[in-house]
Formats: structure tokens, sequence, C-alpha cells
């Protein structure tokens, strides 16, 4: 008989930095509530507090300050030689043209390194150009291209994606958790209707949908919601079909049809309260969906309309500076990632508890 | 007959076929299952009948049809005298306190979000108006009627033991005053010890409330306990329908002596008639001819396998399909 080496218990210990991966994992196993912990602060309080938190305006920034790296981040220093006005061409690596250099000398953002005797500029003199200054504390995260607080703009970008979670989260889950109801109670031709419903739904690609429905009525809030509740609601209504189905072929169901309850007491006193797990979990589970969708419809300028700093707004509006300032682009980015991630970690953990059963979705 | 003194419950004639579809589009019926093929009996105000058959013989259809959960597909079940297919509004309210049902099994039948007062209390609250202080005290009274502690009732299901769960369901059967109670097998999913607990409450209930029992069971002892008739169902018929003591003491169809013998005796040095059948029981789609036991029965003739027997009363009150007799 082979015997397969399998890493001893001390394996991750034994690596670089691999002490601090098992205690992770140790406070990850010991706390199972703390992505929710991160969730509430990543999303919950800006969210609330947004007006109280938020540093500075997040509709008006300052244009002396524009595209400011976050507070860590020095000036970014190169020495270049200057040349003469290129025609066509932008100056090579370690080159500047005559005209932009005297504009530097002028606002003070380059000294001389070699020449420069005269006082004033000239060609084959060597600069020290501070190309990029660096952040400041007053913008933490650095600032967009019109200066506006990135810092600012996240939290208040939170406050958009917990409304259109939330919203969204109870009107297309309300939405099939009563069509999915309908189909497993009555059975027959609704629930053969609203099942071939949720196929055609399903069928359709959502980003199209959404774009498609978007352009029909006239894009803000919501519309937003409105939309992401039309992408929803067929997942729901898929699975609390199928649990409810499971749950009137217990005979309580047969029991309080003979002490006479109408089908509506019925559905909502016996078949909905035991629905209650797989609704909340599914819930849980459907933020992170429901946050990257308003992000991808903002991105898409499908969404939220400027100048409300949807997170998805945030990520597009930095897409084209993502060489020459990437932090427009990485803060939105992270803030989605984070939340999508310790809404999902939440999700699991509540299934976990609720109900184990429902380990496949 | 004068309405007063027809009896609390009455089949006539009942049948139950569920078609069977192929397809899935068009589904065509290719055939039925005959789940219910025309039986008929009575249970008087008071009194337990006993409904005894193997799995599958349709003893549940039978008492599915009269709780109104399936519509016969032929015959009548007639409550005191009145077609309850015919029910509608405050009659069918009527209907739905006057006839209740406890279940087999008491984890699956009481709600596990629900509590216990409000299980109990369904009955009551759904076709009653009710001050909710007299569903109180009704619910209290019918707790402590079971057996249970009025200071439960705010306990969910899951608090309590399989015995307790189903003085909850008996409870709740008894909340609306009821004339009649379907109890499907209600002791087979407990406890033997807790058992004998639950019939004897039964019984004492039976005596205090005058209620008619439908018993059905698998177990033979248990009906005899509690049946003061006994119907014996094979493949969707009755074939021997009896007062329970006769029964048991002078058992005439073949089926019955086969079901007597597969129990164990209450002595095992007793002297006993030995039947064994071989087979399983035959589709209920596609029956036997003649006399649907025929392929099983040890005494068959060849009549048998061409004729269906009918009822005959071979001593008073003692029914019997059979060809022997």
């Amino acid at each position: 008989m082979t015997v397969v080496a399998l890493p001893k218990r001390g394996f991750i210990d034994s690596l670089p930095g691999g002490p601090a991966v098992t205690q992770g994992l140790a406070w990850a196993r010991r706390y199972p509530l703390l992505p929710g912990f991160v969730l509430l602060f990543v999303l919950v309080i800006p969210a609330i507090f947004a007006n109280q938190i938020a540093p500075h305006d997040h509709r008006i920034g300052d244009l002396d300050l524009v595209k400011r790296p976050p507070a860590w981040i020095g000036d970014k220093i190169v020495e270049q030689t200057v040349v003469q006005k290129q025609d066509r061409r932008v100056a090579r690596q370690g080159e500047i043209t005559l005209s932009s250099a005297t504009r530097r000398m002028k606002r003070g953002t380059a000294t001389f390194l070699e020449g420069g005797g005269d006082g004033t500029v000239d060609v084959g003199d060597k600069l020290r150009v501070v190309i990029r200054q660096g952040g400041t504390w007053t913008y933490p995260l650095g600032t967009d291209k019109q200066g506006r607080d990135i810092l600012s703009r996240l939290i208040h970008g939170s406050r958009v994606s917990l409304t259109v979670s939330v919203l969204a989260i109870a009107l297309g889950g309300g939405l099939g958790v009563i069509l999915g109801l309908l189909a497993a109670y009555k059975g027959g031709i609704t629930d053969t209707l609203i099942m071939r419903l949720v196929d055609i739904k399903l069928a359709f690609p959502s980003i199209l949908l959404a774009l498609v429905l978007v352009a029909a009525w006239k894009p803000g809030l919501l519309t937003v919601i409105i939309v992401i509740s039309v992408l929803l609601w067929a997942r729901y209504a898929r699975v609390v079909r199928g649990e409810a189905i499971s749950i009137m072929n217990r005979d309580f169901i047969d029991r309080a049809q003979v002490a006479g309850a109408s089908d509506w007491r019925i559905m909502a006193r016996h078949i909905f309260p035991n629905l209650m797990n797989t609704v909340v979990v599914l819930a849980t589970l459907e933020v992170g969906h429901v946050i990257i969708l308003e992000s991808t419809l903002s991105f898409l300028g499908a969404g939220i309309p400027r100048p409300t700093p949807a997170w998805g707004v945030m990520v597009a509006d930095g897409r084209e500076l993502i060489v020459a300032a990437w932090w427009i682009f990485f803060f939105p980015c992270v803030a989605i990632v984070l939340t999508v991630l310790s809404m999902n970690l939440m999700g699991d953990w509540l299934r976990d508890k609720l109900d184990p059963k429902l380990r496949n979705i | 007959m004068v309405n007063g003194a027809a009896p609390l419950l009455e089949l006539q004639g009942v049948k139950k076929y569920f078609p069977v579809t192929k397809g899935l589009i068009m589904m065509k019926t290719v055939g039925y299952v005959q789940a219910v093929d025309g039986i008929s009996f009575t249970i008087k105000q008071g009194e337990t009948l006993g409904l005894v058959g193997e799995s599958g013989c349709g003893k549940t259809t039978t008492s599915k049809m009269i709780l109104r959960l399936e519509v016969p597909t032929e015959g009548r079940v007639l409550l005191e005298g009145k077609d309850i297919q015919d029910f509608k509004g405050e009659e069918l309210r009527d209907y739905r306190t006057i006839v209740q049902a406890v279940f087999q099994d008491p984890w699956s039948s009481l709600s596990p979000r629900m509590r216990v007062r409000d299980i109990i209390a369904e009955a009551l609250v759904v076709n009653r108006q009710v001050s909710s202080e007299e569903v109180k005290n009704r619910v209290e009274e019918v707790m402590t009627q079971v057996g249970l502690h009025t200071d439960q009732a705010k306990n969910y299901p899951h608090e309590f033991s399989g015995g307790q769960r189903q003085r909850i369901a008996v409870a709740s059967a008894l909340v609306s005053y009821p004339k009649l109670i379907v109890l499907d097998e209600p002791v087979s999913a407990l406890d033997v010890s807790i058992r004998a607990q639950v019939m004897n409450l039964l019984k004492d209930l039976q005596g205090e409330y005058n209620v008619g029992y439908l018993l059905i069971a698998h177990n033979l002892a248990t009906v005899r306990y509690m049946a003061h008739q006994t119907a014996v169902m094979y493949l969707g018929q009755l074939v021997e329908y009896s007062d329970t003591e006769e029964l048991y003491k002078n058992p005439l169809h073949p089926y019955t002596k086969a079901l007597f013998s597969a129990a164990l005796p209450s002595h095992p040095d007793m002297i006993r008639e030995e039947i064994v059948l071989t087979g399983e029981v035959p589709s209920p789609i596609n029956p036997p001819s003649g006399c649907r036991f025929h392929p099983r029965c040890p005494f068959a003739m060849d009549k048998c396998s061409e004729e269906a027997p009918v009822e005959k009363e071979v001593a008073p009150g003692h029914l019997v399909s059979c060809h022997l007799y």
C-alpha cells in the first residue's frame, strides 16, 4: 500500500509568513461573525452617517489639487534634459520641452541641476522635475481628476450600494417569494406559467436585459432598483418553489387544510415561516451579486447618473486614468471587493447556521 | 331516512382512481391507479371503526377522501346524511370543525415554526368567531385533557417528545368539539411504552366527547384494543367487515386469516393456523381479474379468477367478500 505523504499539521507554519496564516485561520474559525463586522464598517456605518463621517464635500473638488495620490505616496521626481519643442512628437523619457520646462519653473516644480546660470531655461539644461506631487493627509485616499476627495466619495457611494441592495432584494426577493409560493401551492397551469417565465428570464443575458430596461426608462436610482429586482426575482421563485413543494408534502399542511385554513392562511402562516431560513440566506448571498450588478450598470453608464458617487461610476471614471492615477480606479474596486466578499462570507455562515441543506446554492 | 337517524359517517361505493400519465407535453393518460375501488362502510356516533390492511391498499386515500383532501372519483361520503362534497360556506366551516384528523408522524404533522397554542387553536380560530380569551381558555382546557401542562402553550413543537407531540396533535383535533376524528396510524410512530398511554387517552376522550374514530392501522393489537368494528382492506376493496371481537375470534376471509397469522401471538405456545402469503401485492394499476386476492390465495378456485365475489353477510353484521362462503 502506498502512503501518500500529506503535509503535516505544521506544514503551513514552516512556510515564510506561515504562522500568521495559521493565526488568521484560527481567528476566522473562532470569530465567524468577523466578516459581518468588516461589512458593517465598510458599508452600513458609512452609509448611515455619510454626512458626518465624510471629511470633504463629495461633489465639489479642489481644482488646485487634482489627481493627488493617496497620502502615503510621496512626490515623484525625475531628472529631465530640456529639449527643443518637438513637432508632433511627445518628449522622450528623460526629456522635457522648453515650453513646459519654463512653465514648471514658474510654478516652482522644477529646479536646475546643470546650467541655468542665467536664470532662464535653455536647451541642454538638466532639470530636477517634480512630475507628480505627493499626497496629503487632507485627502487620505487621494483626489480624482476634478479634485474631489476619493474617501468622501467612497463613503457616500456606500449609501448608493446599500440603498440599492436592500431595496432591490426586498422588491425582487418579495416578488420571487410570492411567485414561487404561488407556483408551488397552486400547481398545474399556474406553476407551468410561472416556471416557464423563470426559464425565459434566466435565458436572457442579465446585463443585456438590464441595459434594455434602463434604456426604456430614464436612468436613476429608482430605475436601477427596479431593473435589478427584475433580474433577481427568478432565482428566488425557483428556490422558493422547490422548498415550498417539499414543505407541502409534510403532514402539517394536510392538518391545516383539515382544520379549514384558507389557501392564503396556509401559504402565509404554515409554508412561509418555514421558508424564512432559505429566504434570509439567499438574500444575504445576493447582496454581493446586487452590488456587483449595480456597479456594472453604473460602470456602463446605465446606472446611477453622475455626480452621485456610485462605486461603479467611480470605477468607470478612473478607468481612463488607470496608468496615471491608479488610485481613482483602485479604491472603489477595493470597496466593492471587500463588501461582496464579507457579504458572501456572512451569507455562507448564516446558511450553515440556519439551513445546511442549501450548501449547493 | 330522517337526518337524526343517519349514521355519523357513511361511505357509499367510494372510488378513487389516479390517472397515470405518460409523456412530458401531451400528458396522455395510459391508465389509472385504482387506489380505492368501491368501498362502503358506516361509523356511528361515538364508535370506532378500525381500518386494517397492508401498505398501499388505499387506507390513507380513503381517509383523505373523508377529510376532503381528495375528491372521490365515484361514490359519496356522507356526514350525517349529507354529501361532504356539497358543503359550501357556513356548512363547510361546520364540517371543518366536526371532522378532524391526527396523523401518523408527530414530527411532520406539527409546523415547526408555530407555537403550540397556535397549532392547537387553528381549527377554532379559522372557523369560528371567538375572542382570544375564549380561544385561550379552550386551548388550556384541551391541553389539560390530553395531559399537557398549560404553561407549555408558548413552546415550539421541537421542545416536546414524540408522545407529547402526539398529545398536541390530539389536542388540536379536539379543540373544535369534533364528532369524527380520523386517526391515521396515530401510535405507530411512537415508542411501545408510550403507545398504550396515547391509546388510553384516545379511548378516554372518546367517552368524554362521544366522538367517532376512524382508526387506520396496520397493528392488529391496536385495532382490537380500540375499535368497535373492523374493516379489512385489500388492494382498494373491503374484504371483510365485522364487529371487532367477532372478527378476531372468527376471521373468515383468507386474507384476514393471513394477516392474523402474520401477527405475533400473545403467547408463544399458542397453536395457530399458519397462512404464509407468497408474492407481492399486485399493482393497483392493473388489478387481477375476479377476486383481487386470488393470485396469492391458498384456497383459490377456478371461479375466483373469473368472477368478483359479492359481499355476503355470514353472521349478523359480519360481511365477507369471498367465494368460499
